[in-house]
């Protein structure tokens, strides 16, 4: 009996080890935090058009029941990655025909409207998230965020950061087509 | 030419060190005497040639030598002075040399110092102290070398991370360290017993007073660190339950439960081998935390900036340190005989009863810290496991436990008379019941577990002071007499007393600070007001400083209460240009009562701050001082007893004869 339990610690010691020897896989990054919406319903928001922008707002109605998969970009004029991301975005959307929503994150919506005029409007709606409210609904960390949605309103896919350098359009492309390959969307 | 003498000397050391680890302990297998003395002198030239490295790469911060990259990257030529010398183990490498500099420091402290252990014992611990030295040295040669070359010199350096550059900061490494790493010596000599075969009394003797050092600094050192984390980050938290603050939590915890099951195994032969499993367990987790903090496993605020390659060096060290001792330890522990028996209700029983709450708190917070890791191994989501869960597994643990010790000390070995306990302390608990009341009475609301917690804390704090007030018999014989007696009382009980009373006084800034803590979180003008826990405050807006490598925005906030003034707080956000990031400099006003505490966060968006509104947070935290209050005492009592003369590290071993009264628990 003494025995058995005087070998306990190093059982103990031997599997939490294995553990550890597992987790040094040079491609694990313990810092990404998947979203805790992914596969969930889009949450409750509604938000009210850019004063001056003459696009609609954006609401959780409008990405529940869509034929295909719409991206949900948040953005500000005063987030200096955006400017680059708009290119990107652009770009998706006049050749890839992706359907973009913006929600403008804690931005003046006359600066949001200069920002608009000098880079060009992607978006088909724009929500204005003047206090972040939709913000912390969508459990964003910081801007630019974007979200891959699929036609019912599931949250398939979010990316953090901008969406710009090889890398990550490669692997936001990948996410948005294997989105768009999705039969029916599990809800 | 500096560094490469740095660099050589780390490599003479690591010689020193692998003869070290084979000499003493063959020489103690065969009884040769200069074999296993030989360990003295390469003690002390291990420490005397790290010590030379350290002072190598402390003086290349100073001058900021920039041909060193490792000056390059965690220094700057404008740094404040102080910052340059704590730069030295601002890094991993730094630190790394730091934790193997401490190694060394106790391996010749137990060389020049333990004078009084048996030849062989100390061998074979010196053996084992240089087992590990070995590990380290190699690992900080091969995969940290601090003193690596950079040619061309840059012009500048990267600057230190601003957060660190701060007083608390600077000296929160070496304090924590040294308690760590102090664990390592009680290791060593457990591993030794365990070669031997052989642990008895005088073996815990020697342990203990090692095993207080490096509790006393470990306890300083998390203080210090809580207290950094309260006054610079700007929440005016001061515990997260992070992995990193975690770890270091960890060996605290068992090292307390180390040092009270020593004391049993000292005074009545008994828990032996759990006290051997404690030691090594203890040292094992300052290890793990070593690990975890340099491998990038789990997500942390803290981390180093890590290399895989790395991970898997200390892995391996783990590997073999943990893995070793351990497997030792299955194979001679079942031979080792218990002591005396004790009763259900003795000072053993209540000192078994610590170490189980302790090793299943310490269990709960090793599982709470790696289940995202098995998770995400296991079942391959993501989690993080924040407060919630640490706080509702852990205080229910602690509050028996703090009960426990409010009568532990009045419990004598062997077996105890539990119904005159209770008549002492009838008294006590009555006040604790009504001490909780009246918080109820004069607070609106809050947790009832914060109501009971304060009971608890006030019966402890009164049963410490009525077990010590007992023991010197104050009121009972006339008050000269009664000094008299508390000055000859051994100073160890009256450190427990004061140690113990400390938990309760930091208790007491636990449950005020987290149950009954205002907080208002304000987007404001200059001009604003805003009234919080019975002050009014203004904001006065925001002006530029220029500090010696950071630009400030200074916040002037006037304080006032019934129209009377009170003070003013001056909360600053730092920009440091060279880093290229900004720290929180909160304000705080402190008192016993409570800190009113303000910091700035950065304006909510880019334009914002043109129009001069600002993120405010102002905190009011009801007894908060009481924490560092009471780890000071924690620290003070543990310094007490360890100046105590039985307990004195060098001393011949002499019988004791007990106290004509109780037997002071130590």
């Amino acid at each position: 009996m003494t025995r058995i339990l005087a070998t306990l610690p190093i059982l103990i010691a031997l599997m939490v080890g294995g553990f550890f020897l597992w987790g040094l896989n040079p491609d694990r990054d313990p810092n990404a935090i998947p979203s805790v919406l992914i596969s969930q319903q889009v949450p409750e928001f509604d938000l009210a058009p850019v004063a001056g922008v003459n696009i609609p707002g954006l609401a959780r109605a409008d990405l529940t029941g869509n034929p295909g998969p719409v991206v949900v970009n948040v953005f500000a004029s005063w987030c200096v990655p955006c400017r680059a991301e708009h290119a990107v975005l652009t770009r998706m959307v006049e050749r890839n025909s992706v359907r973009l929503m913006g929600i403008n994150y804690k931005d003046k919506p006359e600066d949001a409207l200069a920002w608009l005029d000098e880079l060009g409007n992607p978006y088909e709606r724009i929500g204005s998230d003047l206090n972040g409210r939709a913000g912390i609904e969508w459990g964003i960390s910081g801007v630019p965020e974007t979200f891959i949605v699929s036609g019912a309103g599931t949250v398939l896919y979010r990316y953090v950061g901008p969406v710009v350098g090889p890398e990550a359009e490669a692997e936001f492309s990948t996410a948005l087509a294997e989105a768009r390959a999705a039969k029916a969307p599990r809800t | 030419m500096i560094p490469e003498i740095g660099q050589f000397a780390l490599a003479l050391a690591l010689m020193i060190a692998v003869v070290q680890s084979i000499l003493p302990i063959l020489g103690a297998a065969h009884g040769n005497l200069l074999w296993m003395r030989s360990a003295r002198a390469s003690s002390v030239a291990q420490f005397v040639f790290i010590g030379i490295a350290f002072l190598a790469l402390m003086r290349s911060f100073i001058v900021s030598d920039f041909t060193v990259v490792n000056v390059v990257e965690n220094s700057h030529s404008l740094k404040p002075m102080l910052y340059k010398v704590a730069g030295t183990w601002g890094s991993h490498e730094g630190s790394l040399l730091l934790w193997v500099l401490i190694l060394a420091t106790f391996g010749a402290g137990v060389a020049l110092l333990g004078s009084n252990i048996p030849d062989a014992l100390k061998a074979r611990t010196l053996s084992v102290q240089a087992w590990i030295s070995t590990g380290f040295l190699s690992f900080l040669i091969l995969t940290s070398n601090p003193f690596e070359r950079v040619f061309p010199p840059p012009l500048d350096g990267n600057d230190l991370n601003p957060l660190l550059q701060d007083v608390g900061l600077a000296m929160h490494p070496p304090l924590l360290y040294f308690g760590y790493v102090g664990f390592s010596i009680v290791f060593s000599f457990a591993v030794a017993a365990l070669i031997e075969g052989r642990v008895d009394a005088a073996w815990a003797r020697w342990v203990r007073p090692w095993t207080l050092a490096a509790w006393m600094s470990l306890t300083a050192g998390i203080a210090l660190g809580s207290w950094w984390a309260y006054y610079e980050l700007g929440w005016g938290g001061w515990w997260f339950w992070d992995p990193v603050e975690n770890v270091s939590f960890m060996p605290w915890l068992l090292g307390t439960a180390l040092l009270h099951s020593a004391i049993v195994t000292e005074k009545r032969d008994a828990f032996k081998s759990w006290t051997i499993l404690l030691a090594i367990l203890t040292f094992s987790l300052s290890l793990l935390g070593t690990f975890i903090v340099r491998s990038g496993l789990l997500t942390s605020v803290h981390a180093f900036a890590v290399d895989p390659e790395r991970g898997l060096y200390i892995l391996g060290l783990l590997g073999v340190s943990i893995g070793g001792s351990l497997g030792l330890y299955a194979w001679r522990a079942p031979a080792m005989e218990g002591g005396g028996l004790f009763a259900p209700i003795s000072r053993e029983a209540g000192l078994l009863v610590n170490n189980l709450l302790l090793g299943a708190a310490t269990g709960t917070v090793l599982f709470g810290t790696l289940y995202p890791l098995f998770m995400e191994a296991v079942v391959g989501t993501k989690i993080s496991v924040g407060p919630p869960f640490f706080n509702a597994a852990f205080i229910p643990m602690m509050l028996p436990l703090v009960v426990v010790m409010g009568f532990g000390p009045f419990l004598s070995w062997k077996r105890a008379d539990l119904k005159g306990i209770f008549q002492r302390l009838r008294f006590v608990a009555v006040l604790a019941g009504l001490s909780g009341l009246a918080v109820w009475y004069l607070t609106e609301g809050g947790p009832v577990l914060a109501y009971l917690s304060v009971a608890i804390a006030v019966w402890l704090l009164l049963a410490t002071l009525r077990e010590w007030t007992t023991r010197i018999r104050l009121f009972e014989v006339p008050f000269g007499d009664a000094m008299r007696r508390a000055r000859n009382m051994p100073r160890s009980s009256h450190g427990m007393t004061l140690a113990h009373a400390g938990l309760a006084v930091a208790m007491l800034g636990f449950i005020g600070s987290s149950a009954w803590k205002s907080e208002e979180i304000v987007f404001v003008q200059p001009g604003a007001e805003i009234a919080i826990a019975g002050f009014d405050v203004r904001f006065d807006g925001v002006e530029r400083v220029q500090g010696p490598n950071y630009v400030a925005d200074r916040g002037t906030l006037t304080v006032t209460r019934d129209e009377e003034p009170v003070t003013i707080l001056f909360p600053e956000r730092r920009f440091y240009p060279v880093a290229q990031s900004s720290t929180t400099e909160s304000a705080i006003r402190s008192t016993l009562a409570g800190d009113l505490y303000a910091s700035l966060a950065e304006p909510a968006s880019e334009d914002t701050a043109a129009s001069g509104a600002w993120t405010l947070r102002i905190l009011y935290e009801p007894l908060v001082n009481f924490i560092w209050i009471g780890a000071a005492m924690l620290v003070l009592g543990g310094g007490l007893s360890l100046s105590d003369r039985r307990l004195r590290v060098g001393v011949p071993r002499r019988a004791i004869t007990p106290a004509a009264q109780a037997t002071p628990a130590e």
